[in-house]
């Protein structure tokens, strides 16, 4: 096989699994957009909490130290002792409960009924408190994650490639796990949906609110459910993305690239989700890797935005979305 | 009427500093995504004017009144910081952004306020014969490319010739400030120079790497920031590139850039415009500042190395305070005064040993046409088991043949667009 084709082979199969990354996160949208029509701006930084939450409970910081210090002249930072990393991902999963519970009762309860607009502008209000919150609670620092995933090459496919081509792919096995652990989040989550008395109560709000309410259902308890649900989903990307990169602020702009997934999967459509990031994910590596080097390089931010308006000229509602027709 | 007039008196009285205090702005980045780099440089800044202010009562007597304003790294605030302190009497700004500072020196050229880029900014601003009112030293990005050059001969018994350098960049103003040195001194030298800009933040690098993977550079030399210095050392190890080949300029060389690689980050290198190690001065601010609690932040980034860079920084400016006082035979010194004092500006050894600082940075003087300094960096490694960086040479000079003419080129260029005659 010619050594351009088996590069850009590699390639590709890098770019399908930056795709599962990216699609982690819009994942999390998804949830949101489907079950309530809010386009959840404050996301990312959900992701960068939950990270940052995690990685404090693991190192066993005390949180909002340095307010506590501020004020009372103390001198308090750590609790002295580290707690497992399972224990701390379970209490990271009730934090991101409560937050879901406190999100609802002080903020989406009051504005039932409104504009998707007002609901938009709440959660962009929603990003900047919670990024601050999170700066207030565990600091700016760089953490570093350990949660006992892999990372590195993958020596069984650089040699199984190497005997079979003569040139050894590169994959990452932290995006090997990234994969396996979007799989199955996904299969968890249409399970959860289909068979569930919760999830069918979820998708009856995701069909009609009105018609939810009227056999019953309460929209206060979906509306937590669902945030929950985003919420841990942020935990997941915040675990994949922070692992990379340490766990610090940039982590929050990682929604940035789930914009295009969203825009080419559609909003509403958890498998639309995947393939949205899939494509995302081949096309901006495969465009860096051919015509990158004609132009300058760095064609990756802006790539994914123009893969997906063209998918929006022919098909609007993204290839999963549902079809809005309104009569006039 | 009268009580309105006696509140704003207060307010105005509380806001601002005392007038006769000399005012020191610190446009610091404590929030956002660079903060991890933002919060020790202001630590170490500040404290050092703490330090001055508690154990000799200032400078020449007077005492420092620190203005704080957070620009979050973005260049929009860094100017609205700048016009918010401005007034208050500021002595001379180190905004710590290369795009702030490209934004403030017509601003502050045209207020008679100097900026103090230190291995940033505008590079060519090295020439005092143009830039009047900004001022670059120690050292330049320039520099810091030629340095790293001049390490790597040293390294490859004086011969470059076949070889392979990769720049990974970040692809913004900062990050590509250092291509035309590179080019110019990869014609010198007959190494083949790669670029791969990354786009901000730099949280997504898979494609870059997979092709130093494939090219298999002899050597990767970073210009990165914030998280893409960090995704870059990860990315690195993923790949087994060799550490000891992979060098970042002085802004991808802090302890935050290594540590989350763990220990396959041992062995990468970088640039330093510091020297490492432990100072006397160090001592003193842990008694005389952090104890007393009087500390900017928590204490915890003393001697690292972005504090260090911090107090050197904030050194430079009290040393050119303390020589504008000189000069001009008052305590109580303008802007512009200031200015004088950086232009006359002589930082030697023994006055380094004087401040409890033996050795940190080079010996060099400023003039009216050389705003740039000695030009000098260090190359220091990465020892992930003892989690601290090891200095691995001395003091190393830049190739003045090259960036000399790159400097004349860009400044003659800057004067001729804005008609600034030559002025010295």
């Amino acid at each position: 096989m010619p050594d351009q084709l088996l590069f850009a082979a590699e390639v590709s199969i890098n770019g399908l699994m930056t795709g599962v990354m990216y699609a982690l996160v819009a994942l999390g949208f998804v949830l949101i957009y489907k079950a309530s029509g809010i386009f959840n701006y404050a996301q990312g930084v959900m992701a960068l909490f939950a990270a940052m939450t995690l990685v404090g409970i693991q190192e066993g910081r005390v949180p909002f130290a340095h307010l506590i210090n501020s004020i009372t002249g103390a001198h308090v930072s750590t609790v002295g002792f580290e707690i497992p990393a399972i224990l701390a991902i379970l209490l990271t999963v009730a934090v991101m409960v409560g937050f879901a519970w406190l999100v609802q009762k002080v903020v989406f309860k009051h504005l039932v009924g409104q504009e998707p607009i007002i609901l938009f502008m709440a959660t962009i209000g929603l990003a900047y408190f919670l990024e601050g919150v999170s700066d207030l609670m565990w600091g700016s620092e760089i953490r570093t994650l350990d949660v006992g995933l892999p990372q590195g090459i993958n020596d069984a496919i650089d040699q199984g490639t190497f005997n079979a081509f003569g040139y050894g792919f590169f994959i990452d096995n932290l995006d090997i796990a990234a994969a396996i652990i979007a799989a199955i989040l996904v299969a968890v989550l249409i399970a959860f949906s289909q068979y569930t008395k919760q999830g069918r109560a979820m998708r009856a709000v995701a069909d009609d609110h009105q018609a939810a309410l009227s056999v019953g259902i309460s929209l206060n308890y979906v509306w937590v459910l669902v945030w929950s649900l985003a919420g841990i989903v942020a935990l997941v990307a915040g675990i994949m993305w922070g692992s990379k990169s340490g766990v610090q602020f940039s982590l929050s702009l990682i929604a940035l690239k789930a914009l295009p997934v969203l825009m080419l999967g559609g909003f509403t459509s958890i498998p639309g989700a995947i393939v949205g990031g899939l494509i995302i994910g081949v096309g901006e590596a495969l465009f860096e890797f051919a015509v990158g080097p004609l132009i300058g390089g760095a064609t990756e931010n802006w790539f994914a935005y123009v893969l997906a308006l063209a998918f929006l000229v022919f098909r609007p509602q993204g290839l999963f979305g549902e079809r809005i027709i309104e009569r006039v | 009427m009268k009580t309105l007039a006696t509140i704003a008196a207060a307010g105005m009285i509380a806001a601002g500093p005392a007038l006769a205090d000399l005012v020191i702005p610190d446009l610091h980045y404590r929030t956002g995504p660079y903060a991890a780099g933002g919060i020790p440089f202001s630590d170490g800044y500040q404290d050092y004017f703490t330090l001055l202010n508690e154990r000799d009562g200032g400078i020449g007597g007077e005492r420092i009144e620190i203005v704080t304003c957070e620009t979050g790294y973005d260049t929009e605030r860094g100017v609205e910081c700048y016009e918010s302190t401005k007034g208050q009497g500021s002595l001379l700004y180190q905004p710590l952004s290369t795009g702030i500072t490209y934004q403030l020196i017509p601003r502050a050229t045209a207020d008679g306020i100097p900026l103090h880029t230190m291995g940033y900014g505008r590079t060519s601003a090295a020439n005092g014969d143009v830039f009047e009112w900004v001022f670059n030293y120690p050292a330049n990005y320039w520099d810091a490319a030629s340095v790293f050059v001049n390490f790597i001969l040293e390294e490859n018994g004086g011969s470059l010739e076949g070889q392979t350098v990769a720049l990974l960049y970040h692809n913004s103003a900062y990050g590509r400030e250092p291509i035309r040195t590179l080019e110019l001194l990869s014609e010198q030298y007959g190494f083949n120079l790669i670029q791969l800009p990354v786009d901000h933040p730099g949280q997504e690098q898979g494609n870059q790497w997979l092709q130093i993977r494939r090219e298999r550079p002899d050597y990767v030399v970073m210009w990165g920031w914030g998280v893409m210095n960090q995704v870059a050392v990860q990315e690195a190890v993923n790949i087994r590139f060799p550490m000891d080949h992979f060098y970042g300029n002085w802004w991808a060389g802090a302890e935050h850039d290594v540590m989350p690689a763990g220990e396959g980050a041992n062995g990468y290198r970088a640039l330093n415009m510091t020297r490492l190690g432990d100072l006397p001065v160090f001592d003193e601010i842990q008694t005389v500042v952090l104890d007393a609690g009087l500390g900017a932040g928590e204490g915890n980034n003393l001697g690292s190395v972005l504090y260090t860079r911090g107090m050197y920084a904030a050194m430079l400016a009290a040393e050119a305070i303390r020589t504008a006082q000189e000069i001009h035979g008052t305590a109580q010194v303008t802007p512009a005064m200031v200015r004088d004092g950086m232009e006359a500006l002589e930082i030697t050894d023994a006055r380094m040993a004087e401040l409890g600082m033996e050795g940190i940075g080079p010996e060099f003087s400023v003039s009216c046409t050389d705003h740039g300094g000695a030009g000098m960096g260090i190359v220091q490694e990465w020892n992930a088991a003892e989690q601290q960086w090891v200095t691995l040479s001395d003091f190393i000079e830049s190739d003045a043949s090259v960036i000399d003419p790159l400097i004349a080129e860009d400044s003659e260029a800057f004067a001729a667009e804005n008609g600034i005659e030559p002025r010295c």
